[in-house]
């Protein structure tokens, strides 16, 4: 089937960056169509973690994640749903000495950008969280963070912005892009073309592709968390877990299921898809039972991967290419996405509208890939969050196996 | 009225356990499952609805039948033998 | 023996014994798992305990065939290992987990053959939930392996040959059966004169139980429509429409399916390729006439491969193991080969026969009332599924998976994926083979979070 679209905005990706841009730039009144290989949100949108959390993010990623703080609460009137968002806390875990201080350290250097960090020692966690086992020395409670159902926030934002009259082209994989005059001519899928003045490249753990065929190959690689949930179980876990470290992250659901991840999964063999090791999924299985003791008996009913494009400064890609006019990017969210998601939509429609944005994104810009490296004090702190926002390498084997 | 209805085994040992703090018996060759519903007419209750549920598939597929030990350990009712002494705890007075 | 990795055989029913016993007749020495204590599969299922019923009394016609198998794996002991209440719960990269006797093993193999059975297939129905409603396996395991049956007073409703063979067991048990009813018109049993000449046996025996049923005064009722259970916290009687009346009866136990759905989920975590199967009305492992998957070094066998019975599951099992030799280089016996994939091919032609005398009422699942549960684990309605995919705009199974928790919950899906894929069909317009298959997870069954990993990884079964 043929068919042409000529757009204002094509978007190449629709997981939950390019659909609330999609939406957001459908509601300033451009033409926009959303381009998928797959269906919306069915790859690390909808299968990540579901961490809502702006604590132990790089201080540079704040303002953005702010500004995706006050987009949450906001989900009903924006796409209909919830997402079953919770602001539930998210409680970051100490389990020795230099791990508290770590949580110190991090709370006075963000202390002047809104988190309202409370330090919790040992026998306030036992006071306020006794189902966290005893070993636990302390932790760090950013209790306006929370958590959602990213199945439904991915698919919701995409099926929002289908309502609000972006064409939602699914299973429409992009062949090519080529640079046309003011704009861009794409091919994509079986016969459909489409010619736009702006494109965003918000293809995830397959933007690399796209950077690269306009002269701005970017480090990129892929991650693949792994997840375990549990059956439903009476309410346990109050608050979003984190553990500074690394290790493992929790939550439980209001239905009752604790979901929880860690360790890596591998690729199979078509590589765009992957799955839990069995060893792996074990490891994160004894792990929660040695953390929270009420759920030694559960069980655990299914495990999940996802493909997930992560850089090697642990930073994501937002902003203008360096290369080409009405090109822009925003990938590599690095297993910490999904919370600032619905900010970047915004901020990538203000960039097609005004050309710049209220939020600061120079750190994010592609820009640094193409020039020497320069050294960042503060680039160790990305490895501190937890959440879906573990370094690409499982860097926690032994330390409890 | 119990949801079962013995037809063999009627003279078979008795394995005495407890269901929910009770006194009960089953006989020797018993899953978990015959012997709760030899008595009984449910053995949980779904989490979402309150309703009850008494398995359904009996092979060890639906998953519909798992109830606990005092410990917390779950027993997959249909696929478990019953042993003597077991302490079994469910959720058949929980409502939803 | 070389130092390869051991075949593993998952499944000791008909097919996994044929599959060991032809491995360990080759020199081989396979690792056997079976998530029963005992072998025999549901169909030949052993009792826990002798309970002075005979063979004939628990299987039948099919007695000499239990016996036979039951033999048959019992001379396998000390050639064999043989792992019984374990369940493999993940496949990968030719490493198999495996929960046994608490803990968990991780097994390489070198060769797998997937003798994983079936389960009964069923539609929602108003009632279905109710305790006293089992499938009509179940009702089969009950009595036969447990001597129990599943009331005092029960009706059997539904489709497939199980309908009349399991009425007719508890008939014969001195159960008193109110009635079976079979949602399929009379007329479609007309398609059996056309199994006569593939096997006249199973022919008779069918015509065998419907005579002594309706000797006995059990109402036999044909082209059931909107069929349900009622009840408070339990069931009391069953409903339904026939040639637009309505009818009603009362009973304390239903055994109810809609003939089989094969067990999948390990092909799936191997990597197999599905097709969509029509006569099964269901995604398919591929493979070639011997049991070969897609996938090197992987074979299917039984029902879990597609629903063709007991008999054909002996042989398909066979088959399997014979090719896992040829694949290998070892000699094998060509007669017995063809001899083999003969009686494959014949039970075939037969089961296209008995699919058309047992349809399978795909058209119930449109009529599904929205307050009816779909998804019997997690609680999801047949309206909250259609109110998801419209919402949503969803016509993908996993899709709808994701955004509506059907066959999310404990039993991933096997209860409820059938009727899914057919309510999302119904509710899209889309062909049956159009809304996709709903993908495996591991574990394939619940797993304890405090199962913690043995410490003699797989050496001692290499």
């Amino acid at each position: 089937m043929s068919r042409h679209l000529d757009i204002d905005v094509a978007i190449v990706g629709g997981g939950l960056v390019g659909s609330s841009a999609a939406l957001a730039l459908r509601n300033m009144g451009f033409d926009v169509a959303l381009l998928d290989k797959g269906f919306c949100g069915a790859q690390a949108s909808g299968v990540n973690y579901g961490g809502v959390r702006r604590q132990g993010r790089p201080r540079e990623q704040l303002p953005l994640s702010q500004r995706a703080h006050a987009v949450w609460p906001r989900l009903k009137e924006l796409i209909g749903i919830d997402g079953e968002f919770l602001r539930s806390g998210h409680l970051k875990l100490a389990r020795s000495e230099a791990d508290m201080a770590s949580l110190e350290a991090y709370a006075a250097e963000v202390a002047d950008q809104g988190l309202d960090l409370e330090l919790i020692g040992h026998n306030g966690l036992r006071e306020r969280f006794p189902w966290i086992d005893g070993s636990i020395l302390g932790a760090s409670l950013c209790a306006g963070d929370g958590h959602a159902n990213p199945r439904l926030v991915s698919a919701g934002f995409a099926s929002a912005a289908r309502r609000a009259g972006v064409h939602v082209l699914e299973n429409t994989p992009v062949a090519g892009i080529t640079r046309n005059g003011e704009g861009f001519a794409l091919e994509a899928g079986t016969g459909t073309t489409l010619t736009a003045a702006i494109v965003i490249n918000s293809a995830g753990a397959w933007a690399d592709r796209f950077a690269a065929d306009f002269g701005e190959p970017v480090p990129l690689t892929r991650i693949y968390p792994s997840m375990i949930v549990t059956e439903p179980l009476p309410p346990v876990m109050t608050v979003n877990i984190g553990i500074e470290g690394g290790g493992i992250y929790a939550r439980q659901v209001e239905r009752g299921n604790c979901v929880v991840g860690g360790e890596r999964a591998l690729p199979l063999a078509d590589p765009d898809f992957s799955r839990p090791r069995g060893d792996g999924a074990l490891a994160i299985m004894n792990r929660t039972a040695e953390v929270f003791p009420a759920l030694r008996h559960a069980q655990a009913i299914r495990f999940w991967s996802g493909t997930e494009a992560a850089m090697p400064d642990r930073n994501p890609v937002i902003g203008f290419s360096g290369t080409t006019p009405g090109l822009i990017h925003a990938f590599g969210f690095t297993g910490a996405g999904f919370q600032i998601a619905p900010g970047v939509g915004e901020v990538l429609a203000e960039l097609v509208r005004d050309g710049r944005t209220s939020t600061p994104i120079e750190a994010f810009s592609i820009s640094r890939f193409s020039r020497p490296a320069t050294s960042r004090p503060d680039q160790h702190r990305t490895s501190h969050g937890s959440g879906a926002d573990q370094p690409p390498e499982p860097h926690n084997r032994g330390a409890h196996s | 009225m119990p949801l079962l209805r013995r037809i063999a085994r009627k003279d078979h040992a008795a394995i005495a356990f407890t269901l929910d703090g009770a006194p009960c018996e089953g006989r020797a060759g018993d899953t978990l499952l015959s012997a709760i519903l030899s008595r009984t007419e449910s053995l949980r209750r779904a989490e979402f609805s309150g309703e009850p549920r008494a398995g359904f598939c009996q092979m060890g597929a639906c998953q519909d039948c798992w109830v606990m030990n005092e410990a917390g350990e779950r027993l997959r009712a249909c696929t478990t033998p019953l042993l003597a002494g077991m302490r079994i705890v469910t959720t058949r007075g929980r409502s939803a | 023996m070389s130092a390869r990795p051991q075949p593993l055989v998952v499944g000791a029913g008909p097919a996994g014994i044929r599959a060991a016993a032809a491995l360990v007749a080759a020199g081989l020495r396979p690792l056997v798992v079976d998530e029963a204590p005992a072998c025999g599969g549901q169909i030949y299922r052993q009792r826990l305990v002798q309970d002075g019923r005979s063979t004939k009394d628990l299987y039948g016609s099919e007695a000499g065939k239990a016996e036979r198998l039951h033999a048959a794996f019992a001379a396998l002991d000390g050639h064999i290992d043989y792992w019984p209440q374990a369940l493999l719960w993940n496949l990968r990269d030719g490493t198999a987990d495996i929960a046994v006797a608490g803990t968990s093993r991780r097994v390489a193999y070198d060769g797998l053959i997937l003798a994983t059975g079936a389960t009964d297939r069923v539609l929602p129905v108003p009632g279905w939930t109710l305790p006293g409603v089992f499938t009509l396996g179940g009702s089969q395991v009950s009595l036969k392996a447990q001597g129990c049956a599943i009331g005092s007073r029960v009706v059997f409703a539904g489709s497939g040959p199980l309908l009349y063979l399991v009425a007719w067991q508890y008939m014969k048990a001195g159960v008193e059966v109110a009635a079976v009813l079979d949602a399929a018109p009379a007329t479609a049993k007309l398609n059996l004169i056309r199994a006569v000449p593939l096997d006249a046996g199973i022919v008779l025996r069918g015509a065998r139980f419907v005579a002594e049923l309706r000797l006995r005064g059990v109402a036999i009722r044909t082209g059931v429509e909107g069929l349900r259970f009622e009840g408070e916290g339990r069931v009391s009687g069953v409903a339904w429409r026939e040639g637009g009346r309505e009818r009603r009866l009362a009973c304390d136990g239903v055994g109810y399916g809609l003939a089989l759905r094969s067990e999948t989920q390990l092909a799936d975590l191997a990597g197999c390729t599905f097709r969509f199967d029509d006569r099964d009305r269901a995604w398919l492992p591929t493979r070639d006439v011997a049991g070969r998957s897609s996938v090197a070094g992987v074979y299917l066998a039984g029902d879990g491969a597609g629903i063709a019975g007991a008999d054909a599951a002996e042989r398909a099992g066979e088959r399997a193991a014979l090719a896992l030799l040829e694949d290998r280089g070892l000699a094998v016996d060509r007669a017995r080969v063809v001899a083999l994939e003969t009686e494959l091919a014949r039970i075939g032609r037969l089961r296209d026969v008995l699919e058309a005398a047992f349809p399978f009422p795909a058209h119930w699942a449109g009529a599904i009332d929205d307050s009816i549960t779909l998804c019997r684990c997690e609680g999801i309605t047949a309206g909250a599924v259609r109110e998801a995919a419209k919402h949503f705009d969803i016509g993908e199974i996993n899709r709808l998976k994701a955004v509506s928790r059907v066959g999310m919950g404990r039993c991933q899906g096997r209860i409820c994926a059938a009727a899914s894929a057919e309510v999302l069909a119904a509710a899209t317009g889309k062909p049956i083979d159009g809304v996709g298959r709903l993908r495996a997870q591991a574990p394939v069954k619940p797993i304890p979070l405090a199962l913690q990993l043995a410490a003699d990884r797989s050496e001692d079964a290499a």
